[in-house]
């Protein structure tokens, strides 16, 4: 990010200085004007001529792509040396996602789940971004990531099992639909309130850097929408001030809910906030799975040699609705989201990638979206049979010893239902 | 934040540190500050455990704004005890990611006033992820600071949050009253794997209080959801915590005098709450008021009348219970104000005898 017009300034004054220097009298601001000023909050040269910064006073983020549209490398010293196991993995990490979006999205249509959020046009960020770390990185993630779960090896079953809250729910029914998390995977259970990830990210990297021959950083993602709460602000700072290895990802995509960018934010976008706070920062294209990669992989090296927290600003579209409570066309032209779904779409980039290599064939394609579909309504059917988490699990992981309290509750309930259980469904509950 | 200066209050404090506290019994030549009761537990168990760290406003190279954690930057660190930027959402944030990573975080608020800020990681983040996570990630991590009402500093800088921290699920407050209370239920905070809320009060950090042995050792801790009971009494139990306990002391002192024996009762901890020791009381004696700084509305004091309500102990009662609590405005500014808007022995008195003349 070149400071254009404040350079120029720069210049003309130390010409303007010079012009002084050389004529007979010299005025004492001139000599001022040779100085830099040293204060604890900032050190900068003099000027005399006041001049406010603009958002033009900048060139704007350029954005770093490996791909152009049509999954065509553009300069083959860029292409990241990744082997052919892990792309197809991240391709059919991709195709799996899309999906189970779709039959999900549908069983939240149909009254079968109460709740479900779709994460198309941003694949390519997920994919990209998991690959390029390592297992034991921790994830703390927004809510529209779960690509990300999917290639860190969370199933479909689980994924499906947590929407349905039955009893093979991972989170044991506790919370609504799309809040995943796994230890086993380092991925931190998900938060509704927007953006209270960030700071929490910040000190889970800050304890990480704690552990002697750390290998390990935090990848913190976050939304356009988000990057607008305190939250977010306080995470950059303290970022920046405790020196923490956290890579935070924003995944801009064009729209909070219905508040299109432009209505967001003033200025270039959320990657201009990195610089100035004193983090790393670079914008990519996250349509573009093997510059997220790029991005990340540079990212996590710098996180983890230097201490250094790095801001990645992926460009995307939400190609889907904010969530199953949503109807996007009401705000946004079918149009625009055609084009996002179909030329820029990052799962047919990334094929057309995989096909010039000589990796991937129609035939492949076409048994691997069958597949995909089909392992997701077997799943769901599955789901949909399985008993529901045993009552006592409401009353359980309130405190890490159960309280007297809430004891005495599980008593009464058990002494309730040795009585009165025949008047409840108890068969649809899993037996403790 | 706005106001954030330790020293208003010094001119009250000092006479708080004169007064005589003919109800504690001594224990110990040794009289402690609650300042450096708090300051040793932290220390202590700083030393204890390498994951426990201190992060807040001034807390590291200014010895904290209280002066709590004096000494611990010179002797932990910039590791150990963090500085942070102005920004209390941001630390604690900060603190509850990394409790989810591992550590023992305590996050100090400058007061528990400017913790309103950060509120949502305290109650949707800290309070609710072991629940959310289906057991996976504890929490274990103590915000603390001073809480309710200094002295001459207004609205916004006197408050008390007992009740709303005790309203949440998942959370355990504590509210200690002396420098026993402070250290061992401080520790206590430390050592859980549950996030724990610890609100001391600025005016009592300066008064020194006797301390046995046994709490000046090493491995002092204090249960919570005990309560104590401060002072025996066979006509009528008073229930209170933090500095409310000062004058719940005050008062029965006074009550003593004319033949009018309290049992006053040190909750010691607001969330989980000691009720059992409320019962046997009230067993014994079947009048209860309540003393609290906190305003009425869905107080401390509202939670015991329910509960007594709800258990065999209301057929104990002779009289209608009474809560004394701050009044129910904004603190006022003007020391004359100011002084009615909190309660005060006398009004202990009159809800003392107003109870025992309904019997």
């Amino acid at each position: 990010m070149a400071l254009k017009c404040g350079v120029r300034v720069f210049k003309l004054n130390t010409i303007r200085q010079a012009v002084r220097l050389l004529s007979t009298h010299s005025s004492p601001e001139a000599v001022q004007n040779a100085k830099v000023g040293d204060f604890p909050g900032a050190r900068a040269p003099y000027v005399t001529e006041l001049k406010f910064l603009s958002e033009a006073s900048y060139d704007p983020i350029p954005i770093y792509r490996v791909l152009d549209h049509n999954g065509q490398v553009i300069d083959g010293r860029e292409e990241p040396n990744i082997d052919k196991e892990t792309l197809l993995n991240m391709y059919k990490t991709m195709v799996q996602l899309s999906q189970m979006d779709k039959i999900m999205y549908e069983s939240q249509r149909q009254g079968r789940i109460s709740f479900y959020m779709t994460n198309y046009g941003e694949e390519g960020i997920h994919v990209g971004s998991a690959a390029a770390l390592s297992p034991s990185d921790l994830v703390f993630a927004q809510y529209r990531e779960v690509g990300v779960l999917l290639y860190r090896g969370m199933t479909v079953t689980e994924i499906v099992n947590q929407c349905y809250g039955n009893c093979e729910d991972p989170g044991r029914g506790r919370q609504m639909p799309v809040h995943y998390g796994s230890k086993q995977h380092n991925i931190v259970t998900l938060s509704s309130p927007l953006a209270t990830q960030m700071p929490q990210a910040v000190g889970a990297a800050y304890a990480l850097k704690r552990v002697p021959n750390n290998d390990r950083c935090v990848i913190c993602y976050f939304g356009d929408g988000a990057a607008s709460e305190g939250d977010a602000h306080a995470a950059f700072n303290f970022a920046a001030t405790l020196d923490c290895p956290v890579i935070m990802l924003c995944r801009n995509n064009g729209y909070a809910i219905s508040t299109p960018t432009r209505e967001q934010y003033r200025g270039d976008g959320v990657g201009a906030r990195g610089a100035p706070l004193g983090l790393r920062t670079a914008r990519v294209d996250g349509t573009d799975p093997l510059a997220v990669y790029r991005a990340v992989a540079a990212a996590r090296g710098r996180a983890l040699a230097h201490n250094q927290p790095v801001l990645i600003e992926a460009m995307a579209y939400r190609v889907g609705h904010h969530s199953t409570s949503d109807d996007s066309t009401a705000y946004r032209p079918a149009e625009e989201i055609h084009k996002w779904n179909s030329e820029e779409s990052p799962i047919r980039k990334f094929r057309q990638y995989l096909e010039q290599k000589g990796y991937w064939d129609v035939e492949s394609d076409e048994a691997l979206f069958k597949e995909a579909r089909n392992r997701v309504v077997k799943t769901m059917q599955e789901a949909e049979k399985k008993k529901l988490p045993p009552w006592k699990e409401m009353l359980e992981d309130v405190y890490y010893e159960m309280p007297p309290r809430i004891q005495k509750q599980v008593k009464q309930m058990e002494d309730h239902l040795k009585n009165y259980g025949e008047h409840y469904p108890l068969d649809k509950y899993q037996p403790e | 934040m706005a106001l954030k200066s330790p020293a208003v209050a010094m001119g009250i404090l000092s006479r708080i540190t004169r007064r005589s506290f003919s109800t504690s019994k001594v224990l110990s030549s040794k009289p402690v500050t609650v300042r450096d009761a708090l300051n040793q537990a932290i220390d202590e168990e700083m030393e204890r455990d390498e994951s426990v760290f201190v992060m807040g406003e001034e807390v590291a190279q200014y010895d904290g704004a209280y002066k709590v954690t004096r000494g611990l930057w010179k002797k932990y660190g910039d590791k150990r005890v963090i500085d942070t930027p102005i920004t209390e959402m941001g630390f604690a944030g900060i603190a509850v990611g990394a409790a989810f990573a591992g550590l023992r975080p305590i996050c100090e608020f400058m007061t528990f006033n400017f913790s309103m800020q950060a509120i949502d990681h305290i109650i949707n983040s800290a309070a609710k992820t072991f629940y959310m996570s289906a057991g996976a990630v504890p929490v274990p991590i103590v915000f603390r600071g001073p809480n309710g009402a200094a002295a001459g500093v207004a609205a916004q800088h006197s408050q008390c949050f007992g009740a709303w921290f005790s309203h949440c699920p998942g959370l355990k407050v504590i509210m200690p009253y002396s420098s026993e209370d402070a250290k061992g239920l401080l520790k206590a905070a430390i050592r859980d794997p549950d996030p724990v809320v610890c609100l001391e009060n600025e005016m009592l950090y300066g008064v020194p209080f006797p301390m046995s042995d046994e709490a000046l050792s090493n491995d002092f801790v204090l249960p919570f959801g005990k309560a104590k009971v401060e002072r025996e009494g066979k006509h009528i139990t008073v229930v209170c915590a933090g500095r409310a306990t000062e004058t719940a002391l005050q008062a029965a002192n006074t009550l003593a005098g004319q033949g009018i024996e309290c049992e006053v009762i040190n909750l010691r901890s607001l969330r989980p709450l000691d009720f059992d020791t409320i019962a046997r009381s009230v067993a014994k004696t079947h009048h209860i008021v309540t003393v609290e700084q906190g305003w009425p509305s869905c107080g401390i004091g509202s939670e015991i009348c329910a509960r007594l309500m709800e258990s065999p102990s209301f057929f104990e009662l002779d009289a209608p219970a009474w809560r004394v609590t701050g009044a129910d405005v904004p603190m006022p500014y003007a020391a004359s104000l100011e002084a009615r808007a909190l309660p005060r022995p006398p009004d202990v008195l009159a809800a003392v005898s107003a109870v025992l003349s309904n019997a």
